[in-house]
């Protein structure tokens, strides 16, 4: 079983020893280089635009404008194509534009023969504005009267949608024994991967256009170029190589067309654009901004009842996910608590901020942060443990979400929460941190939430995988499923490995996705991959065994039924004797004279389940109530995501989540001031935690085994990051006695709340 | 890229001082950490530089006599790991050792961090506290003023164009018995600016308190010392009343602003709280040591 086992990962030696190449690292002879020149108002009309001291500049071989674009415009989430107009993303952007509704807007792109030039090229284009108001928060934009940021639509509200099933959720309120009401706030963070975007363009003839770029979703850029450039989709191809990061950032078509427009513009010589760090802050994606309304009703015994939540979910100046964000939240949320009814009102609304886009979690993070405070708040109410009045209330196997009716047929959170209540010896430090009074007090808090494995019914789900048998006998494994740094590559390997009975140091599994040559799958995202993919690669299995076995019986005169591949050979009805190695049947493939075909197989699944994963986080935290500052003792996260690949794998996806997740609870906010100017646009003054602000990170798993899924997978990709926020803020509630309803509780944050409670 | 015109690279410091009176545009560059820095948001004022990385006069760690001299060139890494440094003056590598991350460390300078004028200067406490004399060096020779008065202004310091800060000698004599701790309070851990900083010397005599030098970061335009809070501490035993006495005579001493990094209500409390801990820290450790 080579499934639940930590092999190494397959790029380790490549990334840490430098050989691995990615997008920056690679050059074409020739190469320009394009910067974009970006709005310093959040909300403006170009009155005029000059742009001849730019072209003065030696160097600069060309400045083009919001003039110059096609007047078409594009979506650019990273969602695969509706055949459903009105599910379809909006399309809201052009190339460049002469009206600018954020600070750091696409207004001219500048393009010179060194990236220095094309810089100072940027900083010479004049241009002049009329300005108009700028609208931040939600009462702002949809007040009657406020200016519309885009002229197709009537006021700034990009989608509301209002879901209930059951439609009891108000009769539910008026019987329950207690109902309690809140409002939180969660704030904008950004991705902040190590690699920033980055892509370039070339064409290698007439027709085609090759974009490689650092992206999540491949076959998706090559549909959104071809939009944007109203060309057709095959005539671009996109190549990913190695990647540094894209936490969802990446599931968006962020330089791939302006570097495509360029390079086209300018007979397909190579035009790279590689964003600075500053440039990712203002100009590409963001987490949506949220604020919560949230009532729920109980019994007085603890039963949860029904919730009824509304939100405002913030998408900035262009739509990009747009709603999508606030809508996966509101239908992966009810599986948490699948016996109590919901109703999930939410709003998402343009504002002359930075555009919200997909972020690890996509939606998730917010509204878990807006229920989990308001059962922690029930806890208090009924004075009840907070543990037992969520083990009370969490999914068990067979519940019905009475949200959307489907029954639930693996849930472990029960376990989970009953596990990590343990490993952080709950009870014992719950009554030890009763009735502290000095400076600096010790809190223990728990939070918990649900999530779903792909994008399904939303999306269409689709994931492909190839197989090749080569002359030497290894194998090479295709995916379309884009390793961007999680290790999709090393998991989905494991499960050919398993799926074929052959070795995993026997396969070569290619590490770049190529539009043109790797089979078709929308991308990395929603936690989807190796769920979709690992079905995707028992049915291409089981076709390349046959075609094997086929092969080998025909060679070898053995019957087909007695034939059998064991550690890489193919070998007789004993599973044992070696009948020949997988080298000489590959030979006899593509060489006999008379027999074989080279091996290939692949095959496509589309899935049609979702079924939800769910995590929990506990933390013990130290709160120096003078400072104002909390400092994480223990953190652990306990995971159900069916069956696990590679612990160690999984362990690090844990990791980096639990970090992103204690940053986005204790650290990091993107300041934007009333102008709509971002101020803390850098990794100085955008306080994302390092290895020095984060505790020892524990995670552990119970790994309760999917039905619908032929390894038992379910997702891991985003959950990690989803509860830690608010299990710190029931922590500092509990060290404290203050509750801090907004995140992240930065000391100046907890300075605000320890000075209103007199402390 | 940087938008460099012209980087000459001194030989020694007195071909620094020559270089810089042949380029007057030309400004200096050591371990780079902030000149390079403005390169990459297209400051126009540094265009061309004189190089110092590495010149070995500006690296001497010397102690003759009770003079202990530290080379402006030494790196905040060097500085940490210096014996002298940690055998008298303990206090200033703990806070070269909150400066940003170790590569930062690795070439960041005493020197640049007093030279460049910054409020928020994380040797500037310590140094204010220890109070070495400033050895320069100019085309009109060598001299010596106080690290007291050092700091003029917001980004300012006296140095007269052309100059050249080569070292900080400290007077050990005069730092016998002296207690001394920085806290450097920022947002996060590590690779941050200090929202405050503080740093306290306290030499007790029996239960007395025979000197106290107080001094802040980020509580005022320039690194400040606290005359009035030290003067409502020297002679007296080290009570919570005194203690009180210290923090309210501190309110006068210190000037924090509200902006967007913080306000002035919490760099207040985040000056009196690091204050009185400081002072105990130091108080805790005088005697020890040199």
């Amino acid at each position: 079983m080579i499934i639940g086992t930590s092999p190494n990962r397959l790029d380790a030696v490549a990334k840490v020893s430098g050989k691995a190449r990615y997008t920056e690292d690679l050059t074409l002879p020739g190469m320009r280089h394009a910067v974009l020149v970006r709005s310093h108002i959040a909300h403006g009309l170009v009155k005029s635009i000059d742009t001849k001291a730019a072209l003065a500049l030696p160097g600069v071989e060309a400045v083009f404008t919001f003039e110059d674009v096609p007047d078409t415009l594009y979506p650019t989430a990273g969602h695969p194509y509706n055949l459903v107009i009105e599910k379809r993303d909006v399309s809201d952007r052009r190339l460049l534009t002469s009206h600018v509704r954020h600070y750091g807007d696409d207004v001219a792109v500048v393009v010179a023969r060194d990236p220095l030039t094309a810089a100072k090229g940027a900083q010479l284009v004049k241009v002049e504005y009329e300005e108009l108001p700028v609208l931040i928060g939600y009462k702002e934009a949809l007040a009657p009267g406020a200016t519309v940021l885009h002229e197709f639509m009537d006021n700034n509200v990009l989608r509301h949608s209002v879901i209930e099933h059951g439609g009891r959720v108000d009769e539910l309120m008026k019987e329950a024994e207690l109902v309690l009401e809140g409002v939180y706030h969660t704030p904008i963070v950004q991705h902040c991967h190590m690699e920033t975007a980055v892509s370039y363009a070339y064409m290698d003839d007439d027709d085609h256009i090759v974009i490689v770029s650092s992206t999540q979703i491949p076959q998706i850029v090559r549909r959104v170029v071809g939009q944007a450039l109203d060309i057709p989709w095959s005539r671009v191809r996109v190549i990913k190589p190695y990647l540094g990061g894209g936490f969802g950032n990446k599931q968006d078509v962020l330089v791939e067309p302006i570097a495509a427009f360029c390079s086209w513009k300018m007979g397909g010589v190579p035009v790279q654009v590689a964003l600075s760090r500053e440039e990712c802050f203002t100009s590409t994606r963001t987490r949506h901004r949220f604020d919560g309304q949230i009532k729920m009703g109980l019994k007085k015994d603890g039963t949860f009842t029904a919730f009824d939540v509304k939100v405002w979910s913030q998408t900035g100046a262009y739509a990009s996910h747009g709603h999508s964000i606030a809508g996966a939240a509101g239908s992966k949320s009810p599986y948490l608590y699948p016996r109590a009814a919901m109703r999930y009102d939410a709003t998402t609304y343009y504002a002359n901020v930075p555009s919200a886009g997909a972020m690890r979690g996509y939606g998730q993070p917010q509204v878990t942060f807006i229920m989990d405070c308001l059962v922690e708040e029930a806890a208090h109410a009924l004075k009840m443990d907070p543990l037992e009045l969520r083990l009370k209330n969490v999914a068990r196997v067979g519940d019905v979400c009475q949200f959307n009716h489907h029954t639930i047929h693996a849930a472990g959170i029960y376990e989970a929460l009953t596990r990590g209540g343990e490993l952080i010896d709950w009870r014992k430090k719950r009554e030890a941190y009763k009735n502290q009074t000095g400076p600096v007090r010790r809190g223990l808090g728990v939070a918990c939430c649900s999530y779903g494995s792909n994008t399904y019914p939303a999306a269409v789900e689709l994931a492909g995988a190839r197989l090749i048998l080569n002359q030497d006998g290894r194998v090479t494994l295709a995916m379309g499923a884009t390793e961007i740094g999680q290790g999709a590559d090393t998991a989905l390997t494991q499960i050919a490995s398993e799926a074929l009975g052959i070795p995993m140091d026997q396969f070569n599994t290619v590490t770049i996705q190529d539009t043109d040559h790797t089979p078709f799958d929308t991308g990395a995202y929603a936690s989807r991959q190796t769920y979709t993919s690992s079905t995707a690669i028992a049915d291409a299995a089981r076709q390349f065994k046959d075609k094997i076995l086929d092969l080998a019986a025909l060679i070898s005169g053995v019957p087909r039924s007695a034939l059998s591949i064991n550690g890489g050979n193919i070998v007789g009805s004993d599973g044992e004797h070696l009948v020949m190695t997988l080298g000489e049947l590959a030979m006899q493939s593509y060489y006999n004279i008379d027999f074989g075909n080279p091996i290939v197989s692949e095959a496509t699944h589309k899935t049609r389940q979702n079924p939800p994963v769910y995590c929990c986080t506990f933390v013990d935290v130290e709160v120096d109530v003078p400072l104002c500052r909390v400092t994480v003792k223990e953190a652990w996260n306990v995971h159900d995501s069916g069956r696990i690949v590679n612990p160690k794998l999984a362990s690090g996806q844990v990791h980096g989540g639990m970090g992103m997740g204690l940053g986005m609870a204790l650290y990091e906010e993107m300041l934007i001031d009333e102008k709509g100017k971002v101020l803390n646009d850098n990794l100085l003054d955008y306080k994302m935690p390092t290895i020095m602000d984060l505790p020892d990170l524990d995670c552990a798993f119970v790994e309760v085994p999917d039905p619908t899924n032929p390894y038992g997978i379910r997702a891991l990709g985003e959950p990690p990051l989803v509860s830690p926020a608010p299990a710190v803020r029931n922590a500092v509630w509990h060290a404290t006695g203050v509750k801090v309803d907004e995140i992240p509780i930065t000391p100046k944050v907890l300075f605000r709340y320890l000075e209103k409670a007199g402390m | 890229m940087f938008d460099i015109h012209n980087l000459y690279k001194a030989k020694s410091v007195a071909d620094a001082i020559k270089l810089l009176s042949e380029h007057p545009e030309a400004r200096l560059i050591a371990g780079g950490t902030d000149v390079l820095v403005k390169l990459r948001h297209f400051d126009d004022k540094f265009h061309h530089l004189v190089d110092i990385h590495d010149l070995p006069e500006l690296k001497a760690v010397r102690l003759e006599g009770d003079t202990l001299a530290l080379g402006a060139g030494l790196t905040f890494t060097e500085t940490m790991n210096a014996p002298e440094v940690r055998k008298y003056i303990p206090v200033l590598g703990e806070a070269s050792s909150t400066v940003a991350g170790p590569q930062i460390r690795n070439m960041g300078t005493i020197g640049g961090n007093i030279a460049n004028g910054a409020t928020s200067a994380d040797t500037a406490a310590p140094m204010l506290v220890l109070e070495p004399e400033i050895l320069i060096n100019g085309p009109g020779g060598r001299r010596n003023v106080s690290i007291k008065g050092f700091h003029t202004g917001p980004g300012q310091v006296a140095l007269e164009p052309g100059e050249v800060l080569g070292a900080f000698a400290f007077d050990l004599k005069a730092l016998k018995g002296l207690g001394a701790a920085y806290y450097k309070y920022a947002m996060r851990s590590a690779m941050d600016i200090a929202t405050i900083g503080c740093a306290a010397g306290v030499k007790m005599e029996g239960d007395k308190v025979a000197d106290l030098r107080l001094a802040l970061t980020v509580a005022a335009p320039t690194p400040i010392r606290c005359p009035a809070a030290e003067a409502a501490g020297i002679g007296q035993s080290l009570t919570e009343s005194t203690m009180k006495k210290i923090l309210d005579a501190l309110e006068t001493d210190i000037k924090p602003r509200t902006s967007w990094r913080a306000s002035k209500e919490f760099r207040t409390r985040i000056i009196k709280t690091l204050a009185e801990r400081m002072i105990y820290a130091a108080a805790n450790r005088s005697g020890e040591g040199a």
